[in-house]
This record gives C-alpha cells, structure tokens and sequence, in this order.
C-alpha cells in the first residue's frame, strides 16, 4: 500500500513506540499535523509555543527514558525549537525535533518561512537529516531514533521539505538499524577497570563523584551497590540528584558553586576520585588548578571527549556507566577508610545547609523544605536561579529521575513545559513544578494545554520580586547595581492562574505554607499554582565565587 | 604552555551533502585550526576521504580526534603523525615571464623540482609541481624570486604506509 510521507513518518513513530507528540501547527508542517488527526495510537499534544513543545518533549523523555519528540513548522517554529534543542543536548536527554520544511524547489531560495535548520542547530544537536524525498523517510526516522538513545543520547532533528511529506510511496520499516560511522562503546575495557579497582583498594581518602550519566544509563542500582559494598563517601551532581539516596549517611550531597561544603571539602582534600557519568563541569570544579589536587582521578565515560577535557585523568574507562559499574563491583570490597569517613561526618555535621529566618519573611528555603515534608516522593521540575538551588539543597532526593531540571544550558522557562512532559509520561505521580517569578513567565502560556489536559500540577512560584539569581551577583560583585532585575511589576500570578483556568493561591506569611501545601494536594482537577511571596533579598549559600577553588567556598551562616 | 605540534588527520567519512560543514564546524565552534583541508570521493562512491592538517598542544590534538569520532557521518579517524605516512600536495604557479632570458631559467629550475608546464603564454607560464611541504616551500622561495602571478594548492593529501593498515 502506498502512503504519503506524512503517513509514513508517523507509521515510523508508531514503531519506534511514541505515545506523544508535542507540537505547534504551521504551513510546512500541516501534511504531518494532518495524519496525525486521525490516528489513534499517538496523542498529538499541542502547545502554545514551539519553546514549550521541546521543553515537554524533554520533560517526557526525562522521567521516563524514552525518546521526547517534538514537532514544528518551518522558519520562525523551527527556531523557536531552538533553545528546547540546545537545553536537550547539553544534558544528553534523546530527543526527536521533527520540523517541516518548504518545498524541495524552494529549498536556498529566501522562500517565505524558509530557514536552514540543519544549519541552525548544527552544534546543538547529536545529528540531523534533511529529507528531500519520502523514500528517505522510513530508514530516517529509524536511525533517528537509534542515534537519539543510543550511546550518549542526544536529541536528533528530522526535517522534511513539505513535497516528500505529501507524495506518496511504498512504506517499508528497516528491521535494524546499521551505521557504518556510529558504534557506541558499551563496555569498559576490563584492563583499566581493574587499574582503577586496584586504586580503589589502595585510596586513604576515595571518594565517588556522580553526574546525570548515571541517571541517563540507568545505572542508579550499580551506582548504590558501588557505594554500600565500599563504603566510599559519594557527591551526586545537579544533574544526577536522586541516583544515591541524599538521605543516606555517606551522601555527601551537592558538589560546586553552591554545594556543600561538605562535598567541595571533600574533592580538595581526597587522594582519590572516581567520577562516574560526571563531566567535570566547570560549576562542579570551580578553579581547575585548585581541584582535587591531591587526588587521583579515575572517569568513566560514554563519551570518550569528555574524558580528560577539563582535568587530566589516571584511568580513563570508556563505557555506559551500568556496564561498567557492574564490572567494577565484582573487584572492589568494603575499604579501610575509617579516619576518612569520620571527617566527612563532621563536615557533614558541621556544614548543613542552613538559612536564617527574617522576621516574619517567608524564606525560600522553608517553603522548600515543607513542600520536600508533604511531597518527598513527588517528581520535581526546577526552572533556573536561586529557587532551582535551593530546591536542590533543601529537597533530598532519593530517586533517579525524580528530580529535573536545565543543569546544562541553564534554560529560564524549562520548567513549566518540561512538567507537563513528565506528568504525561508518569501519569501516577505527583508532579512539581518549583519555579522562579521570571522563569515562569518567560513560557508561562503553557499553562493553558495543562488546563485543557486538566493535568493536575503543582506549580509553586518563589516568588522574591527579582531576577534572584543574577541580583544575587550583582549585591555580590557589582556594587548592588540592579540593573534589569527588579520584577515587581510582575502580574499577580494567582490571579493570573484563575484567568487561565487553573487554581490560584497566594501565600505571604509563613504559617499560611503548610496550609496552602496541603490544599494543593486537594486539588487534582488541573493545575494548582501557589504564589509564594517570599524574603526578596536571600542569597543562595554556601557559594564558591566564579574563579575561586572548592576550599575557598563561602558558607554563608557558619 | 605545551609545546604544538603539527598533526595530519586522514578521515573516512560518509559522501553526504553537509558532512564538510560538521566536519568545519567542529573546528569553528572550539576555536581549533584547521591549517589545510583536502576532500574528495574514494575509490568507493559513498565514501570522502579528508586530509586535515591542524596543530595544538597535546590535549588539543586528542579533543580533535575525539570529537572528529563523535561526528555519526564520521567512519574512520586516523591521526597519521602516530605512524609512517606519505603526504604529497600539489601546487599551480603562474610565473611572469617577461623575457625570453627569464623563460629559459624559471624552466630551468622547474625541471629542478620536476615541475612540468602546463599552459604558456607571451607573458606567463603556469607550473604544476608535487611534493612535500618541503619540497613545496623551496619551489615556491624561488618562484617568488621572478614574480609569482597567481599561486593555488591542494592542500596536502596523506595516508600511513603499505604495512600499518
Ligand atoms: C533564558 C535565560 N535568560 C537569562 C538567564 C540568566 N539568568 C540565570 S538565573 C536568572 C534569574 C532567574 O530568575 P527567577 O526565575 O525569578 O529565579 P530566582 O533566581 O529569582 O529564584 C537569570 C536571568 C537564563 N539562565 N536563561
Ligand atoms: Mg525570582
């Protein structure tokens, strides 16, 4: 049977077992949002801006492991796709972009909504394809997918000129995939896995370092064996909170620029670091001359780029980290690290992080550590600034894939979207949504698919006035300059909520939090938004300022 | 500072519209060199072969080969500085010729460097001339002594010897 290239591509989604879709129509698009009107098997979710569209289909492809796709017209949708793109790949999350593209004849024409995506999103995607006939479709669509989730995972953009959409053709799916140029490295080599087993046995002061790699290879369960079976104190990054139990003894929590002091004290003082799936960032490492200057560094990586980019490294083991993990448990036992692990419990004693409650002020981190009390098994999806932080210190996350966020690209307006992406995928949990007032509003026209799916979110808005994060800088290093930060003129974001059909609440006192918390989870009809006015001027402690090493971090309180 | 070095990639890739732009690109976007870049089919159509001269310090050099790895339309990546290779380059020269005592010497030395003419007009000749970069550098100094009108080369083409694949 023939079908068009519409139909085809959809055929393909179907195999490749996509449940959703998220998108916005246009011109170029219109044959591939056609087929998708009648079909059954795949829900077209559409959204009020192609940013959210990506953010979603990141959000769904976060919690749940699959492929996000997301869909656009040409030029101006395709670029709006962009930053949900680039917000994709720097935290390797495998993603599908599919935009439409005009005409073949067109194509280099200064067409009207013409725009050359491939050329557009070359460095922020893992690989594109641009289809100029629907015999290309079939064989696309399934290496697409292969490429997206495979090795590192990435997102991958399908662009397809409106004619091979419309003509049609024989449908015939590959039954595998091959490509000659593309062989992911799944297994360490076992010659350096026992190199680093023997300086795990050897170490005074190990300690393990794992990033959103151990989520992304689903490898949280080797991770937890690694560390009961050695007792190795461990720091779990931003993008891997959740991978180790933060409420376990040996959790050191957060490493970097506003980690714990425990973590950061801990890399500066270590003879030996074993990162796992953890890419050195320069918001972990802080200055790269001061960084764990005594240790020795073993670094497992899927991508063998990122091995030895930012810090030289003693055992480098390309891999997925499961597989690797698994090997390395089988040589490493229980170490005799006691003096080690006793300094680690005292920093960890004597550095939590804390906050000091202003007068009758709702503190940010209060309003967090009561939503952590009456949601901890919740799924959380931070937006960017002060609130994401503190978010990430104050809530203990104790599973992979429970806590999301834009570690990466450090995309204001992730948040929103990217909730509605995860309640989808995991439709039995609680979903919520931590944002700040300025990301919020930077996508916060989502909020109307949330209503009309009455997805039952939980949006809750610290809200200090500011562009917090940045004004937090500028109190710091500029003087106290605020320039472009003030967001008082910000529009009532409860009464707004009710304008959009969702609930509203406002919260300015302190013992109205648990209150409104609990009202909250009362409400599952559609989103609940609480507007929490919160201390406007709260910095976000401990702080290692830009250029400084780990041991120099500011604690702030203590 | 590490000291650079010269390194010579030779690069299997998938003859595919857009796959020099992600192999440019690569470059562009972390501020690496490219010192010449040579592409063209193989003796199999779906396949490129690009000869890549850049330099950097060590790290540098390994981030090129890996990230070269990374590229999906990338099949092979051979840093042949690690081995014994031949490297040749071809160059044009267009010499004035302004007399006939002036023809009769830069032919002479083309001979030298076994050259050979490929076009000659009243005023101008133009030499073809292969070799190494040396052997390049030395044609092109003395060239340079009688006017040099035009020049365009190929930008070096390598690959390991017999035994080392
Ligand atoms: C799209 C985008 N624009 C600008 C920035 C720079 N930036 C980082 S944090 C921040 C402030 C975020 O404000 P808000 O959402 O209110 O969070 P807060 O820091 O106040 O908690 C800004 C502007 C960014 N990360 N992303
Ligand atoms: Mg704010």
């Amino acid at each position: 049977m023939e079908l068009s290239g519409a139909q085809i591509l959809i055929e393909g989604l179907k195999r490749e077992g996509v449940e959703y879709i998220f998108g916005v129509n246009g011109g170029a698009a219109m044959p591939i949002f056609d087929a998708l009107y009648s079909e059954p098997d795949i829900k077209l979710i559409p959204m009020r801006h192609e940013q959210g569209a990506s953010h979603a289909a990141d959000g769904y492809a976060r919690v749940t492991g699959d492929v996000g796709v997301a869909l656009a017209t040409s030029g101006p949708g395709a670029t709006n796709l962009v930053t949900g793109i680039a917000t994709a790949y720097m935290d390797s999350i495998p993603m599908v972009a599919i935009t439409g593209q005009v005409f073949t004849h067109y194509i280099g024409s200064d067409a009207f909504q013409e725009c050359d995506v491939i050329g557009v999103t070359r460095p922020i995607c893992k690989h594109s394809y641009l289809i100029k006939s629907n015999n290309e479709i079939a064989d696309v669509v399934a290496e697409a997918f292969h490429i997206a989730k495979t090795g590192k995972p990435g997102p991958v953009i399908i662009d397809i000129a409106k004619d091979a959409q419309i003509h049609e053709t024989l449908f015939q799916y590959p039954e595998s995939v091959d490509i000659r140029g593309y062989k992911p490295q799944i297994h360490g080599d076992p010659a350096q896995i026992a190199k680093a087993a023997e300086l795990i046995k050897e170490a005074k002061r190990p300690m393990l370092y794992a990033g959103g790699g151990v989520v992304l290879a689903n490898a949280s369960e080797e991770l937890r064996k690694l560390t009961f079976n050695t007792q190795i104190p461990i720091t779990v990054t931003l993008m891997g909170l959740g991978a180790f139990p933060e409420t376990h003894p040996l959790a050191m929590e957060m490493p970097g620029m506003h980690g714990s002091c425990c973590a950061n004290y801990a890399f500066t003082d270590a003879d030996l670091v074993v990162a796992i799936g953890a890419r050195f960032d320069d918001r972990v490492t802080g200055d790269l001359s001061k960084f764990a200057p005594n240790a020795k560094k073993i670094h497992i990586d899927i991508d063998a780029s990122c091995i030895g980019k930012n810090v030289p490294v003693d055992v480098p083991i390309v891999g997925d980290a499961k597989s690797v993990l698994t090997e390395l448990n089988k040589l490493v036992g229980p170490t005799d690290i006691d003096p080690w692990r006793a300094q680690i419990q005292e920093w960890k004693q004597k550095y939590p992080f804390e906050y000091e409650q202003k007068g009758d002020k709702v503190m940010p981190q209060y309003v967090i550590e009561q939503i952590y009390k009456h949601y901890s098994d919740a799924i959380v999806v931070a937006d960017v600034g002060q609130h994401q932080m503190w978010a990430a210190q104050y809530f203990k996350f104790t599973e992979p894939r429970q806590w999301l966020n834009s570690g990466g690209l450090g995309t204001m307006g992730f948040s929103l979207p990217a909730a509605i992406g995860a309640q989808l995928g995991c439709p039995d949990k609680t979903v919520v949504n931590i944002n700040g007032d300025g990301s919020y509003i930077m996508t916060i026209q989502e909020l109307v698919p949330a209503v009309t799916m009455k997805l039952p979110l939980k949006v809750f808005i610290i809200n200090n006035m500011y562009l917090g994060m940045v004004r937090q800088w500028q109190e710091l290093f500029h003087g106290k300059r605020y320039s472009a930060v003030d967001y008082h003129d910000n529009p009532d974001f409860a009464l707004l909520a009710e304008a959009f059909g969702a609930t509203g609440l406002r919260v300015e006192h302190p013992e109205d939090v648990e209150p409104a918390l609990q009202k909250a989870k009362g409400i599952n009809e559609g989103p609940v938004v609480i507007d929490f006015i919160v201390d406007e001027e709260e910095n976000v402690f401990p702080m290692v300022p830009a250029g400084a090493g780990l041991g120099d971090v500011i604690r702030g309180l203590s | 500072m590490n000291s650079e070095e010269r390194h010579i990639f030779s690069v299997l890739v998938e003859n595919r519209f857009g796959v020099l732009a992600r192999v440019a690109g690569l470059f562009s976007g972390r501020g690496f060199n490219i010192d010449s870049l040579n592409v063209a089919e193989t003796h199999d159509k779906g396949i490129s072969h690009i000869t890549l001269v850049t330099h950097g310090d060590a790290q540098i050099i390994d981030q090129i080969y890996q990230h070269l790895n990374r590229l999906i339309d990338v099949i092979e990546v051979t840093d042949l500085s690690t081995g014994t290779h031949v490297e040749r380059e071809l160059v044009l020269i267009k010499v004035a010729i302004d007399d006939p005592q002036k023809r009769t010497e830069v032919l002479q030395v083309a001979e030298v460097f076994r050259g050979r003419v490929i076009d000659m007009k009243p005023a101008s000749l133009v030499l073809e001339i292969t070799g190494d970069e040396g052997k390049l550098k030395a044609a092109i100094d003395i060239f340079n002594t009688y006017g040099i009108l035009e020049l365009s080369r190929t930008g070096k083409v390598a690959m390991l010897r017999g035994s080392e694949k």
